[in-house]
């Protein structure tokens, strides 16, 4: 039964053991660099534990779930998601989340593991980027006033005001991050990222939570389609919610206190080394 | 400049209370989740795994009444997938909980865009979209 396969036939009791340990580290490392937790559960489960990237997708969106709503908690209690900024993109990401999970099935498990490199390779990349806060308080453009996008965060020196830019640019790089977050289980931080903090010029404190405040959302939208089509099983789902949420719940903890710069480069270079595997792995169609 | 400050600190209230929501919805489906993993370990710990072939026919639960049917039998994988389902509805009643507090804010064009995306989610949990 197992005589192709190169790995270990496990027990239940075994693989829950590592699948939790493995997405406690997911949880922990996603909330600290504003990832998710999807890019360390998926090359985990297919990767190493030889898991159906199917099954690993419906596992990854759950995590999704769990981390998004686990940090936005904590993260809403500062007062810096733009509650209209989320809702209004939401638009965008539930469509377009939903559109990637009906497609995803139809598409060959070795293009969707290349497609996943490729995104994890970019989300490395765009990790340890400096990023500059193109943020300003200009005035705006007649969308951004009407849809009431504009904002206030608190900083030290008090409130500061700023102002959306690029409303329909951002909406359609959402969509885009929607697509990919429906085909890959995973919150596509980094395509959120660009939309909102190269494209509108959202400032950082803001855009991070909002993204991360939406995430939930989207991912909700394209698991109902996962679970409908039997790609969410239990015995997966569960260490993976338990393990990414007990994991993010300590990294918001963590993200208050500490400079995460260093930790970045170390994550992207585990990531980047995760994705050429998934490369090399769906180009020699071993998943 | 003053009603820009008025907004932002009405949306603050919002925006706590939605945070608490959002921390209950997890905290209770993953309590759900965790006693029904440990049922489903009790029970099944030596069973041997294999997802190496992704089988949509295999996971069962795979609709809402499924799941609550064989809710009844107390089987722990079954309460797992309980679990699951509440944690994807809690997002999900974030975004109603958002169309009543703008309603009360007398912001309908929020409303009207908060009612969208709730279409689109029951759209798809409608079961249309899996052949």
């Amino acid at each position: 039964m197992f005589g192709d396969s190169i790995f270990v036939p496990m027990s239940v009791l075994l693989f829950t053991i590592i699948v939790l340990l493995g997405a406690f580290v997911a949880g922990l490392v996603g909330s600290l660099t504003g990832l998710g937790g999807g890019v360390i559960i998926i090359p985990l489960l297919t990767l190493v534990l030889g898991v159906d990237i199917h099954y690993a997708i419906g596992a990854s969106i759950i995590s999704v779930i769990a981390t998004s709503s686990g940090s936005a908690a904590a993260y809403v209690k500062e007062g810096i998601t733009n509650i209209r900024i989320g809702m209004f993109l939401e638009i965008a990401t539930t469509i377009s989340a939903i559109i990637g999970a009906v497609i995803t099935v139809f598409i060959n498990p070795s293009y969707i593991a290349v497609i996943f490199g490729i995104i994890l390779l970019f989300s490395a990349a765009m990790m340890v980027r400096k990023k500059v806060d193109h943020s300003d308080n200009d005035t705006s453009g007649k969308l951004a006033v009407f849809l009431k996008l504009n904002g206030a965060y608190p900083t030290e020196n008090g409130m500061k005001n700023y102002a959306v830019h690029n409303v329909i640019g951002g909406f359609l790089m959402m969509f885009v991050a929607g697509i990919i977050s429906g085909l890959l289980g995973i919150g596509s931080g980094a395509l959120k990222v660009i939309a909102m903090d190269n494209i509108m010029r959202i400032p950082f404190k803001v855009s991070t939570t909002t993204s991360n405040f939406m995430m939930g959302v989207t991912a909700a939208a394209s698991a109902v389609v996962y679970l409908h089509r039997g790609q969410i099983d239990p015995g997966i789902a569960m260490p993976v919610a338990l393990g990414v949420l007990t994991g993010a719940t300590v990294g918001s903890k963590i993200l208050v206190k500490t400079k995460t710069d260093k930790l970045k480069v170390i994550f992207a270079v585990v990531v980047a080394f995760l994705a050429l595997q998934m490369i090399y792995n769906g180009v020699t169609g071993k998943l | 400049m003053s009603k820009e400050n008025k907004n932002f600190f009405a949306d603050r209230d919002i925006q706590i209370i939605l945070g608490t929501l959002l921390r209950v919805g997890v905290i209770a489906s993953m309590s759900v989740v965790f006693i029904g993993g440990l049922v489903y370990l009790t029970f099944n710990h030596s069973e041997i795994v294999n997802y190496s072939q992704f089988d949509s026919a295999k996971t069962g639960f795979s609709t809402i009444s499924e799941i609550f049917i064989e809710l009844g039998d107390l089987k722990g994988s079954a309460m797992i997938q309980f679990g699951i389902l509440l944690l994807i509805f809690t997002p999900i009643m974030r975004v109603v909980f958002s169309i009543f507090s703008f309603l009360i804010e007398r912001d309908y064009l929020y409303v009207l865009i908060g009612a969208f995306v709730l279409c689109v989610i029951l759209f798809s949990l409608s079961n249309k979209l899996v052949g």
